[in-house]
């Protein structure tokens, strides 16, 4: 039924007053009414507008607008160094920065023809899925504040606070940071690295059970999220959707298992999938996808206890500092120091053209995707044998995925496009890039 | 007892204007201290989180580095209810008169934080598409660089922004 | 499929194909773009119909110019397939391939607002990602990039593309 129809059943069932029927029909005259949402928006996931046509509170037209975060990121990596690009590119989707960057130097070892030490793929894989997680904890504490379940904000904040403590730890930052370079990573864990990560592994299946326990039978969850936002797979595939959403309608494509990348192939974890396409099931892929990423980070953390070298060791190439998190920040290896500043003339030049001009990048095109929390992370890079690439273009799944959105929204009420855009999880940082 | 002494504006007068200024304003100056005191107490806030930096701004109203100790972690969205605008992130031009008018629609009294650098200067994004600094289009109290600024950074900038409310005279 | 199987497969009806760093790559002209990729989705071994991206290069001096890229995937083989259709400078028209896969709409107006590329018979074809009102397409080489020069103490740096350094 169309909102009119409803509205004209409902109008049946009551007694409406003579003045508003027209005086030809006698029908009740009805208007709709065009409002807007956002761009500053409580509950709109970031800097999204969303034009909507309303009968009543049935939403009968829905035009998404963005670019309100555009940022020229894809212009910017062109006059710069390709390491300095990968500064740019981990702004883009800014909840998953680990992804963009993984993206991006995979992008350009397959242009140069290297492949990252094993210890480097290991510590992607392992900070790529905890970056999972937590891309996963703000989307529920967020998805949960905009639903009403306040609580699950502050509980998923507080498990993320504990992996970003990680993240510091080990490179530095909190966020965007920079971590993997072309040819490997810069820093190799930190000592209590390892106890770190151990302690989050024995105390996060607890907490992910607790939200279980607080969502997944809650009625007023259940009414929101149950059979809202329904989108099939032929429409999911038409419109470009990867990610939760397509799985969530029972296409199984991770492209974790289908075109493995950096070791994947090599750990034990399953995708789930599910068939009901509404945004229950998107949760609850969610949550299951938490739970699959500790356990590709369980494994992970036992490959790292043989050491090895976390940078290719090409001099053309490799990123050419020691580099390690202190108490003050990330700071170079003494050793290292007194050897370009005091000993070797040749390893300082070396050093300064490195840092400076950085590698050069032989001629091609390359595009390559990885499975970020919200779908096909692409990253399609062209470099014309130069310093500083020619062409990166981020093939983002937040832009794709909002496509989506006039689809899912149309025929159901306001408050579901609420629900609706909670469960797509767009970040407009990669939408507007 | 014990007279608190707090830096205000007669540092550097003569004491004729002294005498002058305390003959008028001894009951203007408690009103003062006292009108300032509840402004800085529970400031709230607006919702203008961009991009990065609202990912630390909620982080920093969240449990662990808890804005609430200070009254501030009702995020209103209402500008009308609001008064003090974080502008967290990247600004882009298309965002700009929108941010203008987020700030026209705020009733005084009104503060601008400006958290992180994209905000503050325009931040690593010096092209077409963002703008070079907020206080191009809004007048800024408080500039928190970082990218993104630790929530307790943040929090160092809303704490300096506490001591100038309180040390600004609205009455005289 | 290998990339070299599939450029294999497909050689009698496209010429111009190429495999690079494991990629194949298609290269079209805009009048037979949409039979191409009709024929490439259609194909049983090669079933590529999921696109992935659209998007463009420039490059001003050269003849064409504009080279608008289409990153295809296939869900039942798990392969890839690019497929680049190049432009003149000065009539930068193409066909939009709306009609065929619907996850082109705003990947096309990305392309026009950031490239000026123009798509005909796209159902929407503004600006998306630039203010309505924005002159000019930023993502050209001719166009700078912008932003403001930084002085500070009697130091100035000019914007990125106008330092020396390279």
């Amino acid at each position: 039924m169309t909102g009119h129809e409803m509205g004209a059943a409902r109008d049946e069932l009551r007694d409406v007053p003579q003045k508003i029927r027209d005086r030809v029909t006698g029908e009740v005259r009805r208007e709709t009414m065009i409002i807007n949402m956002g761009p500053q928006h409580p509950s709109t996931h970031g800097v999204l507008r969303l034009l909507l046509e309303l009968d009543g509170e049935t939403v009968i037209r829905c035009k998404p607008i963005v670019g309100y975060l555009h940022t020229g990121i894809e212009k910017n990596t062109e006059y710069r160094t390709w390491v300095q690009g990968v500064a740019y590119v981990t702004r883009a989707d800014y909840l998953s920065p680990f992804f963009n960057e993984l993206a991006y130097c995979l992008s350009v070892e397959r242009l140069l023809g290297i492949e990252a030490p094993p210890r480097a793929q290991i510590l992607r894989v392992m900070l790529c899925e905890l970056n999972r997680i937590a891309s996963h904890l703000v989307w529920l504490a967020t998805g949960s504040l905009e639903l009403g379940a306040v609580s699950m904000m502050l509980y998923g904040f507080r498990e993320r606070e504990v992996i970003l403590d990680i993240f510091e730890a080990v490179t530095g930052l909190r966020m965007n940071h920079s971590y993997i370079r072309p040819g490997g990573v810069i820093m190799d864990l930190p000592p209590d690295g390892p106890r770190m990560i151990a302690k989050l592994l024995d105390t996060m299946p607890a907490r992910i059970d607790d939200y279980e326990r607080i969502l997944n039978d809650n009625p007023i969850w259940l009414e929101r999220n149950v059979g809202v936002g329904k989108l099939s797979a032929e429409d999911a595939l038409a419109f470009g959707v990867t990610g939760p959403i397509l799985r969530s309608a029972g296409i199984p494509i991770d492209l974790r298992k289908d075109e493995p990348y950096s070791g994947y192939e090599t750990y034990d974890f399953d995708v789930p999938v599910r068939t009901e396409a509404d945004a229950y099931s998107r949760y609850v892929i969610r949550i299951e996808e938490m739970r699959e990423s500790l356990r590709i980070v369980e494994q992970a953390l036992e490959r790292l206890a043989e050491p090895g070298p976390v940078m290719v060791e090409d001099p053309k190439v490799g990123w050419p500092a020691k580099l390690s998190v202190g108490p003050d920040g990330i700071g170079n290896d003494e050793a290292y120091l007194r050897h370009i500043m005091e000993e070797s003339m040749e390893a300082l030049i070396h050093h300064f053209k490195m840092v400076t001009q950085g590698v050069r990048v032989p001629e091609g095109e390359v595009y390559t995707a990885v499975e970020s929390p919200r779908g096909e992370l692409g990253m399609y890079v062209v470099s014309a044998n130069e310093y500083r690439p020619y062409r990166v273009k981020i093939r983002d799944p937040s832009f794709v995925n909002l496509q989506a959105v006039p689809t899912m929204v149309e025929g159901g009420l306001i408050a579901d496009a609420i629900a609706v855009i909670a469960s797509l999880d767009p970040v407009m940082g990669g939408v507007d890039r | 007892m014990p007279v608190e002494r707090y830096e205000g504006h007669l540092t550097g007068r003569t004491p004729e204007e002294v005498e002058e200024e305390v003959r008028k304003g001894v009951m203007l100056t408690t009103m003062d201290r006292a009108v300032s005191w509840a402004r800085k107490q529970s400031m709230w806030p607006a919702t203008f989180g961009l991009a990065c930096c609202a990912i630390e701004m909620m982080s920093a109203g969240a449990g662990r580095y808890d804005l609430s100790r200070w009254g501030m972690e009702l995020f209103r969205a209402s500008p009308r209810q609001a008064d003090l605008m974080i502008v967290a992130g990247r600004v882009s031009q298309k965002m700009a008169p929108v941010l203008r008018r987020v700030y026209d629609q705020m009733v005084e009294p009104k503060w601008v934080v400006s958290m992180g650098v994209c905000a503050s200067a325009g931040g690593m994004f010096t092209n077409y598409a963002i703008v070079q600094g907020v206080d191009t289009i809004v007048p800024v109290d408080i500039y928190v660089p970082g990218c993104p600024p630790k929530p307790e950074m943040l929090m160092f900038g809303i704490l300096k922004l506490h001591e100038k409310i309180r040390t600004t005279g609205t009455i005289r | 499929m290998k990339a070299a199987e599939i450029a294999g497969r497909i050689r009698d009806h496209f010429p111009d194909v190429y495999v690079a760093r494991d990629e194949v790559t298609v290269l079209v002209d805009r009048a037979e773009l949409i039979d191409a990729l009709i024929r490439l989705r259609d194909q049983p071994d090669l079933s590529f119909g999921f696109l992935s991206s659209v998007t463009a290069t420039d490059h001003p001096d050269k003849d064409p110019r504009f080279w608008v890229v289409y990153e295809l995937r296939s869900v039942e083989h798990a392969h890839r397939l690019r497929v680049k259709v190049g432009l003149p400078g000065g009539d930068p028209h193409m066909p939009s391939v709306t009609p065929l896969f619907p996850t082109a709409d705003w990947h096309e107006r990305e392309t026009w607002d950031l490239f000026g590329v123009v798509f005909d018979d796209h159902p929407d074809l503004d600006r998306i990602l630039l203010p309505d009102d924005w002159e000019g397409h930023p993502l050209r080489k001719d166009e700078e990039l912008g932003g403001v020069g930084t002085q500070y103490h009697g130091a100035f740096i000019p914007p990125v593309d106008e330092r020396t350094m390279p």
